[in-house]
């Protein structure tokens, strides 16, 4: 029965009465159970014996991992008797895995470190707060974790960055490589756009070498090969030489990504742009730069968290990340054994601060997608 | 955490700066090391970081073995204050590297002195701090005293291994007839011993005691036979071309070892500042015999590294003696009044 107007045609059929349920077999969560799960024939035998395999482990892994797992060994005694897990070795070593060779009276400063960055990460994740706010709100954390880490004002003692370790290591090095890398990458990605020919060779030059390198022979020249050619009295810090090589390895991805970024801006903005008198740089910065980071941030964060995940290089320098010093700790002949708890440890540690990198990128992603729109 | 491929980078890389060394990093030298030393305010050492006994990071993150423990000893004899160090935990590639570059002033990591290493490197090595060698392990239920008991016995070792040709030379030597059980990872090793699938486990002393206090259901089951094959002298190492620096490390490792002769231990120290014997007098910096004037530091600097840091046998039961949980008996490395290797020149 068409009710067409002039106003609102419509030629669907419109039905009278309530929306009809769909059939029996398709409701609840037995029709929930059947489209998921059994399907078909291979559905359904997929699903039984998944199941099986999850009834027959998962007994066991809870056996080992909580009812038959030692919590508290001092000397690590009451473990080689245990029949599960022993998460003593945490209890025991956590302080040397999360803060390394860190002075251990200081060691409030390290946990100080890495609450501001987790706090700092939520509270730029949610759209409370204007960009400018989180920009500054980043450049005053870094500020604090950096005088937390160095000390040497009024209260809190110097500690040399050669002291420096665990998860505060992990996080100073990956805010300095993000932070130096992002401004470097644009740079980069811009300059291999430019009409300038020395300019753009210069650029292809960086990208291309620093991409051909592995981090690890980057970071062995600025450690091992960088102090034979500069005088004792001119060279830098270690931890400083190694920071600069991350951050021009991860300048030199990233300005790839960028570029993809870049190339995606219709021609007409940048056009537009000019036709409004606008000059480069404030037409780059207002005009093409949002367009072009907003479509790349999928990739970007996936160096992001590559760059968390690379800290762990730091060991080739004698420094101990969280990874390295959990190796060192389970150097201790009184726990070398329990290698397998430490390494999950370190495994739920970076998949806890993976997992947050991606959702707050998802976030960062959604938030974009709205203002595209709007 | 090194793949393969970088592992292999690693290895063509070190050689090439080995011989780069030698010709770029003398000049960068401001001056003598004890200068250096002195105007930083800190002994910088190179470590292996990872040797349980020699240089290990306990649980609050503090340095701890024998080697640690000679570097403190430096510090304290040089700057006053054993505290003024920084270690640098070094591998195997990178340990004599960064020697050679001038990050550290002394690499004191597990180095075995050999006659390559010292005549190429450019490179000195100082008298050795502890002689390794190879040991055989075997359950205390066995009563097995020494290693001519052992005829009949099997053996677990690694194909290709110098244990594998000891064990050869010990057949030769001692007409005995041992059987090998070869098994290629050390893994499987250890899990083969402790499981009983052979009698004896040969390997570096260090690594033996190591592995008992880590892997034994019952480290207490197992001992060392007191016999040792192989040389493996190891000791901290300096730049060659300095002779002032040398000679400081030199001394202070012998002055370690003295002060075990003698009787001088970090408690009694200042006792033994009253004793009347020259030799003693002339170790502690007592009197007017006594001078540091030709190392270049004051007459008490012997006095400082052992009251801080205790002398060797205090250093070495806490590290791997039975103060230690490595439990490793003094052997080759006792004093050579009592049939060891250690023999400091006269004072």
């Amino acid at each position: 029965m068409a009710t067409g107007t002039a106003a609102c045609r419509s030629f669907a059929i419109a039905g009278t009465g309530a929306i009809r349920p769909p059939p029996p077999a398709r409701r609840g969560t037995l029709g929930w159970l059947r489209a998921n799960l059994f399907a078909t024939p291979l559905d359904g035998a997929v699903t039984l014996a998944l199941a099986a395999a999850i009834a027959w482990l998962a007994p066991k892994a809870l056996a080992w991992a909580v009812l038959d797992a030692v919590w508290w060994a001092p000397d690590g005694r009451a473990c080689r008797d245990a029949a599960g897990a022993c998460w003593a070795v945490i209890t025991e070593k956590h302080r040397l895995i999360l803060f390394g060779t860190y002075p251990y009276a200081e060691q409030w400063r390290g946990a100080l470190v890495v609450l501001l960055f987790v706090a700092m990460l939520a509270a730029s994740a949610g759209p409370w707060l204007a960009a400018r706010a989180k920009l500054w709100g980043w450049a005053a954390t870094a500020l604090a974790i950096l005088v937390l880490m160095l000390g040497g004002v009024p209260g809190l003692e110097p500690v040399g960055t050669h002291l420096w370790g665990g998860l505060p290591l992990t996080i100073v090095i990956f805010i300095g490589t993000v932070a130096g890398g992002m401004p470097l990458a644009v740079l980069l990605a811009l300059a291999r756009q430019s009409e300038l020919p020395i300019l753009r060779a210069l650029a292809v030059g960086v990208i291309e070498v620093v991409r051909g390198l592995p981090l690890l022979a980057v970071l062995f020249v600025a450690s091992l090969i960088f102090p034979l050619f500069v005088p004792v009295e001119l060279q830098i810090d270690k931890l400083l030489r190694a920071e600069i090589g991350m951050i021009i390895f991860f300048g030199a991805y990233a300005a790839e990504i960028v570029r993809g970024g870049l190339q995606a801006v219709a021609a007409g903005q940048r056009e537009a742009a000019a036709a409004l008198g606008l000059g480069y740089w404030p037409r780059t910065r207002l005009v093409v730069l949002p367009q072009a980071l907003a479509t790349v941030v999928p990739p970007l964060l996936g160096d992001v968290i590559r760059a968390f995940k690379n800290t762990t290089y730091v060991a080739i320098l004698g420094l101990f990340d969280v990874l390295g010093a959990t190796k060192v700790a389970l150097d201790d002949p009184a726990w070398s054994r329990h290698a397998a708890e430490a390494y999950l440890f370190i495994f739920l540690l970076y998949l806890v601060f993976c997992l947050a990198f991606s959702r707050w990128g998802m976030a960062v992603e959604r938030r974009l997608a709205r203002r595209r729109r709007g | 955490m090194l793949n393969p491929a970088c592992k292999r980078l690693l290895g063509a890389l070190v050689p090439t700066l080995a011989f780069l060394a030698p010709v770029t990093a003398q000049p960068a030298d401001a001056g003598p090391t004890l200068e250096a030393v002195k105007a930083r305010g800190t002994l910088v050492c190179a470590v292996n970081g990872s040797r349980p006994g020699f240089s290990v990071v306990d649980s609050k993150g503090e340095w701890t073995g024998l080697e640690v423990d000679v570097c403190r000893a430096i510090a304290a004899a040089v700057l006053g204050d054993s505290s003024k160090t920084q270690f640098v935990k070094t591998t195997t590639q990178t340990r004599l590297t960064v020697l050679q570059t001038g990050e550290v002033d002394v690499t004191v990591s597990n180095v075995t002195w050999t006659y390559g290493r010292d005549a190429d490197l450019g490179l000195d090595f100082v008298t050795p701090t502890f002689y390794d060698g190879q040991g055989f392990l075997v359950p205390r239920k066995l009563g097995v005293k020494s290693v001519k008991d052992l005829d009949g016995a099997s053996i677990c070792v690694r194909p290709g291994s110098t244990s594998e040709r000891i064990i050869a030379d010990v057949q030769a030597k001692y007409r005995i007839k041992i059987t090998l059980v070869v098994i290629e990872d050390q893994k499987e090793l250890n899990t083969a011993f402790f499981g009983g699938r052979c009698d004896s486990f040969v390997q570096t002393t260090s690594g033996l005691s190591a592995i008992r206090a880590a892997v034994a259901p019952n480290p207490d089951d197992y001992v060392i036979l007191p016999e040792i094959f192989g040389k493996d002298p190891m000791g901290p190492v300096v730049r060659q071309g300095d002779p002032q620096w040398r000679d400081i490390v030199q001394w202070i490792v012998f002055a370690l070892f003295e002060a075990e002769e003698r009787g001088v231990t970090s408690a009694n120290v200042d006792q033994m500042r009253e004793s009347k014997e020259a030799e003693t007098q002339r170790l502690l910096g007592v009197g007017t015999g006594a001078t540091g004037k030709g190392l270049g530091l004051d007459p008490q600097w012997a006095y400082r590294a052992i009251k801080q840091v205790g002398n060797y046998a205090e250093i070495y039961d806490r590290s791997l003696g039975d103060g230690s949980k490595l439990k490793l008996g003094r052997g080759i490395n006792a004093q050579w009044t009592n049939g060891g290797l250690l023999y400091a020149p006269p004072f």
